[in-house]
């Protein structure tokens, strides 16, 4: 349900901010490489030789990375351990700084300024949650929570009454005073969480942030990251190796390996068009149900009929296609119900010209934000496709079962003329609908 | 037989050292002059009360570092220096291995922050720290005796040189030791490099730096003896005494104070390092 409503609010917002063309991060021709020379290490790049063909000279960490990332939006990266997102992140707030590049955030030029702008820029702009919390054991929850707060220079009491409610938004209200040591994993990261969001910057970094946390735990806080996100409106690049995370919280992913970014994407066109092998395998194992929504993997809707078109179009076009059932919509494509191949004869029989007579309701038709998790014990419960329906109510797709079963395995999902069939029931036999029809058109001359 | 070659170490030391007191004569007059008066002020601090009195404030401080045990074995303990008839040159150890201590840490620890901000630093103040840990601690009294002439001072200097390198490799160790992920919030956040040395590193570091600190209080104590040599006063110039006159008895009344005083400070010193850990971690 989250995730529906996470991804539709920022196709929003990614499209309204498109068009003010602000990012809040902008990475440019990023190298960062450790070891003895790095200098002599990116000229060796630029001239095509591989990373472990220079390991002798050092470790290129970050190879050429360029990306913006949009306000508001989720920016994942993802990528196996050591293939540098750690490196990466940490060049995004200048932990280091870029052996080659540029890093503007919000407008500043990082790799351009002095220490003391830098950390205003840390202060003001930019804050991070880390893998392994990194909370200050000394201090308590609240003095946590309060530590960029403190280090912005804001007077103790209105710090300690803006980590209280920060505290509470995460849901560690009342546990100020405790030690982290007293806490579970999970809620020392809603600490960390909290850390970051009382600084009130607008970009928030997240290495591996739930990569610490047991499965359980971990799935809540992605679920009220998501909530926080919609609600706060924060930018956040998310660092994980876990692919169904990525999937998961991604507006967009950028997929590294050995240092590069080998594509950036929104999660279903990593998952449906991937950019080479090594993102192909990458996707191969992730959990697309939870990935994929309705709008993604659903057909067009072929067996189409109008309310206006009366019993005998709908009957003759459920004869050409073989269906024994038919998607009902009105003048502007507003899906009304479904009608039954018997149904429908039996008007044409008693030369009834009413089709609404024999629509159905039976059938709630879904969004296309829907995840196709949670699409899977409808679709087993219905014999006829479920109709996709946009916000205004109009027919946009259908979802027959075969299509569900094939986005989850990774065979093509698209079945191209696949025409609304249930499969339960056998249409009519062509002849009898072919004598019904021209008994009737018979009448009718 | 005598080499074909001889370097002449001893000679470029000696040259060095004439050099050394001659031109800088007036700053180890300097020096001398403070490391008396603060010795001075420290021994009358100790001595002038009655002992009975120095020795409840002691049991009080060991009750308050660590608890009632190591109270009472404190009043135990320094009613045997007082039995043995101990008790003016054990203050008068006391207070030289608390001044070698305070200028000894005052050094080393910087050092050790200073060592743990920078490889190439490190690099360089390592090898000193060994090299002034493993030479014999009693070559050092003759260049101090030479610069600070016989008494209590070259005393305390040779004990500072001697016990300073454990306070430095322990404070680098402690800072280095702490979660690098801690450190880099601190700068995620944007707080200074100072800041973070205060409200992170140092704290975190806090019970490695007490052990490098208690350590160079156990260096102190044993160079006690070896500064009576040069006339320090104290235990040392007791047992140097029932060396020269082969008086066991005495030897072992002096040394039975050293071990007492020791423990005393070895105890009080520890707990220091754990206490606030130990609070924190029962908190947590
Ligand atoms: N401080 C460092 N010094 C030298 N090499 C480093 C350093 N940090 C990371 N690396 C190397 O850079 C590569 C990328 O590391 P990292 O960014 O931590 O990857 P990830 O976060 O994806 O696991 C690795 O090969 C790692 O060994
Ligand atoms: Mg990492």
């Amino acid at each position: 349900m989250s995730e529906a409503t996470h991804n539709a609010s920022h196709q929003e917002s990614t499209t309204q901010d498109g068009t003010e063309a602000e990012n809040a991060l902008s990475v440019r021709n990023v190298y960062k490489v450790f070891g003895k020379r790095p200098a002599e290490v990116i000229k060796r790049l630029k001239s095509g030789k591989k990373r472990a063909e220079l390991t002798a000279l050092g470790t290129a960490a970050v190879i050429d990375a360029s990306f913006d990332v949009k306000k508001g939006e989720i920016f994942v990266v993802m990528g196996l351990s050591g293939s540098g997102k750690s490196t990466l992140i940490r060049t995004l707030n200048g932990l280091w700084a870029p052996t080659q590049g540029s890093v503007v955030v919000g407008g500043t030029d990082i790799s351009a300024i002095s220490d003391k702008e830098l950390r205003k820029v840390r202060q003001e702009k930019i804050s991070m949650v880390f893998q392994h919390f990194a909370l200050l054991p000394h201090r308590t929850v609240l003095e946590n929570a309060a530590y960029a707060l403190e280090i912005q220079g804001v007077a103790k009491a209105e710090r300690t009454a803006r980590a209280e409610k920060v505290l509470s938004m995460v849901g560690l209200g009342g546990w100020g005073e405790k030690y982290p040591s007293e806490l579970s994993g999970g809620m020392q990261q809603r600490v960390g969480l909290a850390r970051a969001l009382c600084a009130e910057t607008d970009i928030l970094l997240m290495d591996e942030a739930f990569s610490a946390l047991d499965p359980l735990i971990r799935r809540e806080m992605q679920e009220q990251l998501v909530v926080l996100q919609a609600e706060l409106g924060k930018t956040i690049v998310f660092i994980t190796h876990d692919l169904n995370e990525a999937m998961f919280l991604g507006d967009r992913i950028a997929v590294m390996r050995d240092g590069e970014i080998v594509q950036i994407g929104t999660p279903d066109e990593i998952l449906t068009n991937p950019a080479n092998d090594y993102v192909a395998q990458f996707v191969q194992d992730v959990d697309r149900t939870r990935v994929l929504t309705a709008g993604v993997v659903m057909e067009p809707p072929l067996a189409v009929v109008t309310i206006s078109g009366g019993p005998r179009n709908a009957l003759r076009t459920m004869r050409d296609l073989q269906v024994s059932a038919a998607f009902v919509v009105d003048r502007r494509r507003k899906y009304q119900g479904i009608v039954r191949d018997r149904d429908v004869m039996a008007q044409v029989e008693k030369r009834a010209t009413d089709l609404a007579a024999v629509v159905r309701n039976g059938i709630e038709p879904v969004s296309p934000e829907t995840a196709l998790n949670d699409l899977f014990g409808r679709a087993v419960e219905s014999p006829i496709p479920l109709p996709v329906v946009d916000d205004d109510g109009r027919l946009v797709g259908a979802l027959p079962r075969v299509t569900l079963l094939a986005a989850l395995g990774n065979v093509p999902s698209t079945t191209g003329e696949f025409p609304v069939v249930e499969v339960a029931v056998a249409p009519i036999p062509e002849q009898m609908v072919t004598a019904a029809l021209a008994q009737y058109e018979g009448v009718a001359k | 037989m005598t080499p074909d070659f001889r370097i002449p170490l001893g000679d470029w030391v000696e040259v060095g050292l004439d050099w050394l007191t001659t031109s800088l004569e007036g700053f180890f007059a300097l020096i001398r002059s403070i490391l008396v008066g603060a010795y001075d002020g420290l021994e009358w601090l100790l001595a002038a009360p009655p002992y009975w009195a120095v020795i409840v404030v002691f049991a009080a401080i060991a009750w308050w570092a660590s608890g009632w045990k190591l109270g009472v074995g404190t009043i135990v303990g320094f009613a045997v220096i007082v039995g043995v008839d101990q008790w003016s040159n054990a203050m008068d150890s006391l207070a030289l291995v608390i001044i070698a201590t305070v200028v000894a840490v005052a050094i080393s620890v910087p050092l050790g922050i200073w060592a743990a901000s920078s490889l190439r630093v490190s690099a360089i103040v390592r090898p000193i720290m060994d090299f002034m840990q493993t030479m014999p601690a009693m070559v050092y009294l003759i260049p101090a005796l030479v610069m600070f002439r016989v008494g209590v001072v070259p005393g305390i200097v040779a004990t500072i040189i001697f016990s300073m390198a454990p306070g430095v490799r322990l404070t680098e160790l402690g800072i280095r030791g702490v979660d690098k992920e801690v450190v880099e919030a601190g700068h995620a956040f944007g707080s200074s490099p100072g800041r973070i040395l205060r409200q992170i590193q140092l704290p975190l570091a806090r019970p490695t730096i007490m052990a490098g600190v208690n350590q160079v209080i156990m260096l102190s104590l044993s160079m006690v003896v070896i500064a009576g040599m040069v006339g320090a006063g104290g235990l040392g110039g007791d047992v140097v005494a029932s060396l020269s006159r082969i008086d066991a008895g005495l030897g072992f009344e002096a040394g039975i104070a050293v071990v007492i005083l020791a423990i005393f400070l070895d105890r009080v010193t520890a707990s220091f390092g754990k206490s606030k850990t130990r609070s924190s971690t029962k908190a947590a």
